[in-house]
């Protein structure tokens, strides 16, 4: 693959980006200095995104860590608010991020199906922020003097590994449903969905989530999803479109501190789903007595 | 060597559990009165005159000091309708410098005493050391309490260090610092007024200034409560000083409000209600300076001593 | 070189007057009935003033319904119901209303100033409360539209149709938000009546539809009196009545409705207790019997309006409440100070100033703040009764002004009786500080909405409705979506 560009047409050079992680609030590089090629259709060169290290997934685990407490007592009204800017934020770069998936092979149609779509999840998961407790919290109704209720509390820093078939949806539906519960999250996207991913951190970061809340890391999913398993402050690992043998190394790698575990299938079937949320919450049961 | 405690107090706590949010809601209610034109100007001219200006820093010189209290003399040349501040703030030996510098001006000499900020030597130390500023001339002492005395629920020594420390001011009056940032909870900042005012504070103070959080409005609005039950049950007033953390002009009349609100028109005087800060007034000048003119200033235009 | 220290004596500072300006946008001379997306006048040609009830001065006209208007708007929702509404996937619905929340914190500040205005609450009222609270309920709904799936298990839910709305005074632009919210999440479309004394911000309200771009019938405003509210009620093609308002007009709206199959929600008055006692947070309990019975001149259904106070505290807390009162500042509403705006009306004024005289012919003693108040317009000082009786009317009936009844309790089983003794239901409120005490108290209050240790909180997820005569049916929460759906 030759990393030629096309020629500038006419007089005006346009000015290229370079694509950087949102990390702690802050787009950086990674701290290994090395870089990814990002090819397109036919092998075309398009440019470099970052080779993420693990050292860069340590990084970011703190700055999530930093960022749980005040997320999580964030009220469900703003993070509502801040989801829904989010998608206002997309919908106004739809005609962009529909060139950049078509530049990594997507069709015209499905680009676009796959802008509106994302932006509608975003919209869709900022409608359960101020809901979801209703639908899975309760008052139960022990049998002895106390009242005895259970509420859903986020798990913390969890980890998502996205799948390269929707570039940016399925960053979108794995993030979206661990942030609105109050955790802080680490995706990683790989091949050619790092680009969208890249992109929607720009997205991201206006949309006014406190830093270190997302954050976007892309690199290669064998040099990190051990990492990810195995970190001991990270609380949960999703995945998307592992094959058995990572599924099973996950699994081993997540005992060493009882991280809870998803892994999810290639293309997700149904990626509204409240149980998504559910899936990154503990429960917690209080109980106090009724009485004088 | 320990002193006996002659001086004693006869405590009589009772608990008055203070609802945190509550406190929130009303301080955030205070917060939205919108004080404007003629109040506004009032309103920041009294701030001013409640000034303790303070400079308590390991680096003071007598250099420093000449020129803090050379301020507060004189803030700001080209109005001649300001007051001077009520007080100037200083470590044990640089009182004797304030005074000389500060005669013949009515601006009170306050020392922060006993160990400041943390408090923790003996007995026998605390009382030397405000012994010591007051021989060298200081109005007023700022005395810390032990906290973790308090915290520890030894009450009857915290109010007998108090009282002891009253005695060995003599003529000058005490301010009792509380600490309300190691305190935890705005129960225990009640608690600890109490305590305080009972065992012969003139003022309560809530910090030392020298952690965060200092004077956050909610421990203000507690401790100003505390002092209005307290005059209730006794017909006296005691003072209040925040101090530490009152960024700005707005903050210092969200303060007075407060004070008005809760104590009444009584404790707008320097005399009840002070307001311990070192870079505040040039905020206040500015706001003065704004109502004037009708502009917005910068600090530019304002002495920075 | 001595200058003059500032007198020893404490300082008399009061606080300047500090307007709210209301100089950024302007109210059209008069305002036509809102149907079918477009605005008309009434086919009569008639209408009615509305008055700023702190200057007494008109601020427009608005058109006054007759019963071929309600029919005309009834039809056009109808018709947006079966064309258009009905068939939207909830996605889609759930943006538009996602739209009109946001357009309500664009026009916030002008729709705080209007709705002070026109109904004469203070300025910091409807623009920390008010205001907010309805872009807040727009927000909530709007994500139910494309979930309702989830919100009865086991239950398949479709909207109900045309939905007839009657709002009252008190909250005028905050009502319309939490009828108008659920009704067209859930999918139904709605013709709204505010109420005749303010109208305005349903009708600033129906602008913003337009701006919003929803279809065309989906929401109409019909403004008008009695008779107005009346045509609409016995309008044949309603699939659901709701209203807010007096619990008369209530059981008359049900009798109306007898015989037909139309569904309706009622959300009435109250006389709701504020029960504190001995081991409470004193001073915030204070403040909540402040927040309970004189926020939005206690013209508030679920006011704190009978204080009911534990004996061994009652002198204490009686004291710092004279105390606070004082701090109260009657006057105009567009004051950014002003605590206590205008009564809505002179009638209603004249209402709570009967109150006052039947309370003290009673026998009980009355106590009021001796603050000035502006001479025009509508306005009572803050009030309380001391010396009354379980049995006088200022106990047992709603006064909805800035007046409280102070009774005293022993203990906490006679706090509930007395809390309890009433034929309404709406709301209570407890004040403790003992976590068990607040459990057994709100357990035993015959209310639909209990406060403990706060008062006159309200957020649209959290369910708000009485009991007994204070209505049923619930707003706000997956709760208050039952009244918008047929669940099958």
């Amino acid at each position: 693959m030759s990393r030629s560009r096309s020629k500038n047409k006419g007089a005006r050079l346009d000015v290229r980006k370079t694509y950087k992680m949102l990390m702690g609030g802050a787009f950086v590089r990674s701290e290994s200095g090395r870089a990814l090629d990002v090819e397109g259709p036919g092998g075309k060169w398009l440019g470099y995104v970052c080779r993420a290290s693990r050292k860069d997934f340590r990084n970011a685990v703190v700055a999530a860590r930093k960022a749980v407490a005040g997320w999580s007592n964030t009220t469900a009204y703003l993070k509502g608010q801040i989801l829904y800017r989010a998608a206002e934020m997309l919908e106004g770069r739809a005609s962009g991020f529909r060139e950049v998936l078509q530049s990594t092979g997507l069709s015209s149609a499905v680009a676009q199906a796959e802008v509106s779509a994302a932006t509608d999840l975003l919209v869709y998961y900022a409608g359960w922020s101020d809901k979801f407790l209703q639908i899975f919290g309760s008052v139960n109704p022990v049998s002895s003097p106390h009242f005895n209720f259970s509420v859903t509390e986020p798990m913390g820093v969890v980890a998502y590994v996205a799948g390269e078939k929707r570039p940016l949806l399925d960053l979108v539906a794995g993030l979206a449903p661990i942030v609105v519960g109050g955790n802080a999250v680490i995706t990683l996207s790989t091949g050619r969905a790092a680009v969208a991913a890249m992109e929607l951190g720009e997205v991201l970061a206006t949309a006014d989530f406190p830093p270190g809340v997302i954050n976007l890391l892309c690199g290669l999913r064998e040099e990190l999803v051990g990492q990810m398993a195995t970190h001991m402050d990270v609380n949960a690992l999703v995945t998307q479109a592992g094959d058995s043998k990572e599924t099973a190394m996950c699994r081993q790698a997540c005992a060493l501190n009882l991280k809870r575990f998803f892994p999810r299938e290639s293309i997700s079937k149904g990626d509204e789903d409240p149980y998504r949320i559910l899936d990154t919450m503990e429960i917690k049961t209080t109980w106090h007595p009724v009485g004088g | 060597m320990s002193s006996s405690l002659a001086v004693s107090t006869k405590l009589n706590l009772q608990a008055h559990p203070v609802d945190e949010v509550g406190i929130r809601e009303r301080v955030a209610r205070l917060a939205t009165r919108s004080i404007k034109k003629a109040s506004k100007v009032e309103g920041l001219k009294l701030a001013l005159s409640m000034v303790d200006l303070t400079t308590l820093e390991g680096a003071d010189t007598p250099g420093k000091v000449r020129q803090l209290c050379t301020k507060a003399i004189h803030l700001h040349s080209g109005r001649k309708d300001l007051p001077m501040v009520a007080a100037v703030c200083v470590y044990p030996t640089m009182v004797r410098i304030a005074r000389e510098t500060l005669q013949g001006t009515p601006i009170q000499v306050a020392a922060v005493a006993t160990a400041f900020p943390s408090g923790m030597n003996p007995l026998a130390v605390k009382l030397a050391d405000t012994r010591y500023a007051v021989g060298e001339g200081a109005h007023e002492i700022d005395m810390v309490i032990s906290r973790g005395d308090f915290l520890r629920g030894e009450y009857q020594r915290v109010a007998d260090e108090i009282s002891q420390v009253k005695e060995a001011c003599g003529k000058a009056h005490l301010k009792v610092i509380l600490e309300t940032g190691e305190l935890g909870t705005l129960d225990r900042v009640r608690l600890a007024s109490d305590l305080a005012m009972q065992a012969g504070a003139d003022f309560i103070k809530t910090s030392t200034g020298k952690i965060q959080p200092a004077a956050t409005p909610e421990v203000v609005l507690v401790m100003l409560q505390a002092i209005d039950d307290y005059y209730r049950k006794t017909g006296k007033r005691i003072g209040m000083k925040p101090a530490g953390g009152i960024a700005n002009a707005k903050a210092a009349l969200n303060l007075l409000i407060m004070v008005r609100e809760i104590l009444g028109p009584a404790w707008l005087t320097p005399d009840l209600f002070r307001i311990g800060a070192s870079k505040l007034p040039n905020d206040m000048l500015m706001q003065l300076e704004k109502e004037r003119t009708g502009v917005y200033q910068g600090l530019d235009y304002f002495s920075n001593d | 070189m001595t200058k003059t220290k500032i007198a020893t004596k404490g300082l008399d500072w009061s606080y300047a007057p500090a307007p709210e300006s209301a100089d950024h946008f302007q109210l059209k001379g008069q305002y036509g009935l809102f149907i079918g997306g477009k605005f008309f006048p009434a086919s009569s040609g008639k209408r009615f003033p509305t008055i700023n009830p702190a200057t007494e001065k008109i601020l427009a006209h608005v058109a006054e319904a007759g019963a071929k208007d309600v029919d005309q708007a009834v039809r056009a929702a109808r018709v947006a119901y079966e064309k258009v509404w009905r068939k939207m996937p909830g996605r889609e619905r759930g943006k538009y209303l996602y739209r009109i929340a946001r357009i309500l914190q664009e026009r916030a500040r002008e729709l705080a100033v209007v709705e002070s205005m026109d109904g004469g609450k203070p300025i910091r009222e409807s623009r920390d409360v008010d205001i907010p609270l309805a872009a807040a309920h727009f927000f909530y709904h709007a994500g139910w539209a494309d979930k309702l799936g989830y919100a009865f298990p086991g239950k398949t839910v479709q909207p109900l149709g045309v939905v007839g709305q009657i709002i009252p005074w008190n909250f005028p632009l905050l009502m319309v938000a939490w009828k108008v919210a659920p009704a067209l999440a859930c999918g139904n479309t709605v013709v709204l009546k505010p109420a005749e004394t303010t109208p305005l911000t349903a009708l600033l309200f129906a602008e913003i539809c337009q701006e919003a771009g929803l279809p065309d019938g989906v929401f109409n405003c019909i403004t008008g009196a009695g008779a107005t509210g009346a045509a609409l009620v016995n309008h044949a093609g309603l699939d659901k009545v709701a209203f807010t308002g007096s619990t008369d007009v209530g059981k008359a709206i049900q009798k109306s409705l007898a015989g037909r199959s139309t569904k309706l929600t009622l959300e009435l008055g109250g006389k709701a207790a504020n029960i504190i006692f001995e081991d409470a947070a004193i001073d915030q309990a204070v403040e909540g019997i402040i927040n309970g019975i004189f926020f939005n001149q206690g013209h508030v259904c679920c006011a704190g309006s009978r204080l009911l106070v534990q004996e061994s505290v009652e002198k204490e807390v009686v004291a710092k409440l004279k105390a606070r009162m004082a701090h109260l500042i009657v006057g105009d509403p567009l004051d950014k100070n002003t605590d206590i705006g205008a009564i809505n009306s002179k009638g209603q004024r004249d209402r709570i100033r009967d109150y006052l005289k039947f309370g003290q012919e009673e026998g009980a003693e009355l106590f009021q703040t001796s603050c000035s108040i502006p001479q025009k317009g509508y306005f009572i000082r803050p009030s309380f009764f001391t010396k009354v009786a379980q049995s006088h009317r200022i106990v047992q009936e709603e006064i909805f002004g800035p007046v409280l009844a102070i009774q005293s309790f022993r203990t906490l089983d006679e706090a509930l009786e007395k809390a309890n003794n009433t034929p309404y239901g709406l709301s209570g409120g407890v004040w403790t500080d003992k976590g068990a005490k607040i459990f057994k108290v709100t357990r035993g209050i015959k209310a639909g909405v209990i406060w403990a240790n706060t008062f006159n909180k309200f957020d649209p997820s959290s369910p708000f409705g009485g009991y007994k005569e204070s209505g049923y049916g619930r707003e706000g929460g997956r709760h208050g979506l039952r009244a918008y759906l047929e669940c099958l």
